[in-house]
């Protein structure tokens, strides 16, 4: 009798074993058909409506235009519309890929980086926003991203909706699931040779350099054109005829920008001036500079100089050496240069940065006459602070035109002047339009007002 | 006592603490490579300093060791960054397979014949009777670069300014005329006229012009002073990135 009891436990024992297994099984089978089939449905919204794609205008090329007008869905508050996603194809059927998103309530995009002369297509996709949780592990995204790179534009809740939908990610952009736009194209980019949204700039650059090119004309032709007297420049003689008095070497810095910076191009023309006088009064310049090309050009200066003063044999190539590029390294020469040969003149022209307060300071505390210009706003302080006369901004170009009296210097200041007269009188103009605007709400005036600020729109 | 003695005891002072530091750094580092850096920067940023006594030997050491290593940097950043990737790459990309391999796939430019052509014109000069023509190469590269930043210039300073001055004198808020906002305008306003004014050189600084231009040199001055200060707290914190390394990296004074 215990024999067959303990038989009918055992039984029973492994009956409930069985029917526990079972509904494991059973249970795992439903979350693998869970992965597998769709449990989010996703909403379809309304497409967007008069897409069209069209060659960027005043580009260089490469770029192509999409607009559209917002989905429907995208106008409601609180849509369900999270972005646009931008389908691209040289097919009008078939192989679409997304290229980019623009976000929700924007109407254009531009396609970038694109072959020139290649025709391209294109969709749009209203995509909805996942109300519902990311279940995908990082283990099953990547593979994803591998397989399709381009999904990177979009979000991982975006990739986790469509994954949802079915793992082969990429059919939902083919299956009648989102909302999707007519295909728009072909087209093609191309490069225009002119940019219309930079007429402005032509205009006044022409105006200028028309300017320029009459009183240049004006100057060659004889007539004597007025500039008036700078500051800085009464002094420069006075500096070399100090140093020359005082049997000291002159020190010029050009700055620490190559020959592309207008500032130094400024500067040489003004050492061309100065080394003229120098070699005149016979006394010695010392230059150190940060820049090769800098090296040659001041050394072709200096040498010219020398030649039209009548005293080639004085040149020598020493007077002018490289140090190096490096900005610090360099201000530690110069300021070393400094305290050892204590030259009588110091002569800052060009462009600088942080190294203009260190120089500018040890060039006073040796006793130094000094003489800065620059255009740098931020080093200018300094200058002033530090030196007996200080060419600001636009008297360092000025300053050149005026010492060598050239033709085309003298020209170049006058077209300038011009410029700054059509600035002066504009601003006025237009101040006087937005405050009659502010002061009336009057709608006309304000027009003027933007249609005067629009001609000056950099 | 003998200046030359004085000389010898101070070298002895500085090689003893510089010995003491890189021994002291290194323990605590556990990395003698470390002890020989951190002391170097340390040493070196003391001996600039120096300079704020008078000129002396360790600066003239500091400074010729900057000026040296930073031209043999400049020189290999040169060749490397410029010579080798814009150059020798883009006409033989072959050539550079071994070192710069992602250039190496690219298809030849001859376009770049240019800027080879005129490189080696501006290496003429060292030849003494064909150096004018490297007045070429120079003659092109100041040439284009005025040209290329005619455009830059015209749109920053000129075109971009006008536009920013275009404002109402009277700041006409919801409330009301706004005093401080008008005050604002009108001060940006006849700033950037007396400025533009002061910048005029076809004519003489007199009368109204004169009085005019003071104001602009004023405004400028302003500004200045504004930026200088502004200049000067920037300056301060770059100290205080020393004196913490000096403090902090190197003594270990401070954390």
């Amino acid at each position: 009798m215990l024999r067959f009891k303990a038989a009918i436990f055992t039984l029973l024992l492994l009956l409930l074993f069985c029917l526990s297994a079972a509904a494991q099984t059973a249970e795992e089978l439903s979350d693998t058909a869970a992965l597998e089939e769709p449990v989010y449905e996703i909403p379809r919204l309304a497409q967007v409506t008069n897409f069209e794609a069209k060659d960027s205008p005043d580009d260089a090329g490469g770029e192509i235009e999409l607009t559209w007008d917002l989905s429907v869905d995208d106008k409601k508050e609180d849509g369900l519309v999270s972005k646009y996603v931008v389908l691209r194809s040289q097919n009008p059927t078939s192989d679409f890929h997304i290229v980019g998103v623009a976000n929700h309530r924007d109407s254009s995009y531009i396609d970038k980086n694109l072959k020139e002369g290649t025709d391209y297509y294109y969709k749009i996709v209203t995509f909805p926003k996942y109300q519902g949780e990311v279940r995908l592990t990082r283990e099953e995204i990547d593979p994803l991203m591998e397989q399709y790179p381009e999904l990177t534009e979009l979000d991982i809740k975006d990739v986790s909706m469509l994954a949802e939908y079915d793992r082969d990610i990429m059919s939902v952009f083919d299956d009648n699931i989102l909302g999707i736009s007519r295909v728009a194209g072909p087209v093609k980019s191309r490069a225009q040779w002119f940019n219309s949204k930079d007429l402005d700039t032509l205009i006044i650059g022409l105006t200028i350099c028309i300017s320029v090119v009459i009183f240049i004309g004006m100057a060659r032709g004889g007539r004597k054109l007025f500039l008036r007297r700078i500051g800085g420049l009464q002094a420069i003689e006075n500096a070399i005829g100090r140093a020359t008095e005082m049997g000291k070497s002159i020190l010029f810095i050009p700055g620490i920008q190559d020959m592309d910076d207008v500032q130094t191009v400024a500067g040489i023309t003004i050492l061309g001036r100065i080394a003229k006088t120098i070699a005149e009064y016979d006394t010695k310049i010392n230059m150190p500079v940060s820049r090769s090309i800098v090296m040659t050009t001041a050394r072709e200066t200096i040498k010219e100089a020398y030649l039209s003063a009548g005293r080639p044999d004085a040149y020598s190539d020493d007077m002018v050496h490289y140090i190096t590029d490096e900005q610090f390294g360099y201000v530690a020469a110069v300021d070393g240069i400094m305290v050892r040969e204590k030259p009588a003149t110091c002569f800052y022209l060009g462009a600088f940065f942080a190294e203009s307060l260190i120089m500018a300071e040890t060039g006073n505390s040796i006793g130094a006459i000094q003489i800065a210009g620059t255009a740098m706003p931020a080093q200018l302080p300094f200058f002033v602070a530090a030196c007996d006369y200080t060419l600001i901004g636009e008297e360092l170009f000025a300053a050149s035109a005026y010492l060598s009296g050239e033709p085309k210097q003298l020209g170049s200041l006058k077209g300038q002047d011009v410029g700054k007269f059509i600035a002066m009188v504009f601003i006025i103009i237009g101040a006087v339009f937005a405050t009659l605007a502010a002061l009336t709400g009057s709608e006309d005036i304000l027009e003027i007002t933007n249609m005067i600020k629009s001609w000056f729109s950099a | 006592m003998n200046p030359k003695t004085i000389k010898l005891i101070i070298f002895i002072v500085i090689l003893t603490s510089i010995v003491l530091s890189v021994y002291f750094v290194s323990m605590d580092r556990d990395s003698i490579r470390e002890g020989i850096f951190v002391t170097s920067a340390a040493f070196l940023t003391l001996f600039i300093m120096s300079f704020l006594y008078k000129d002396n030997p360790y600066y003239k050491f500091a400074e010729h060791l900057f000026v040296g290593v930073s031209a043999a940097y400049w020189m290999t950043m040169g060749f490397w960054g410029t010579m080798m990737p814009n150059l020798v790459a883009k006409l033989w990309p072959g050539a550079v397979r071994g070192v710069l391999p992602a250039l190496a796939e690219k298809d030849a430019s001859y376009w770049f014949v240019i800027p080879l052509f005129l490189g080696l014109v501006l290496l003429m000069r060292l030849s003494p009777k064909g150096g004018w023509i490297s007045r070429w190469a120079l003659a092109f590269i100041v040439g284009t670069t005025a040209g290329l930043n005619l455009i830059r210039y015209l749109r920053s300073d000129f075109i971009a300014q006008v536009n920013n001055t275009i404002i109402p004198l009277v700041d006409k808020t919801e409330a009301g005329i706004s005093f401080w906002g008008s005050f604002s305008n009108i001060f940006v306003f006849i700033g950037v006229l007396c400025g533009l004014i002061y910048f005029f050189f076809s004519k003489e600084h007199k009368g109204f012009f004169g009085g005019a231009a003071r104001i602009g040199i004023l405004v400028l001055m302003l500004t200045f002073g504004a930026g200088f200060g502004y200049t000067v707290m920037a300056r301060i914190s770059l100290l205080a990135g020393r004196m913490t390394y000096l403090f902090g990296d190197w003594l270990g004074l401070i954390n």
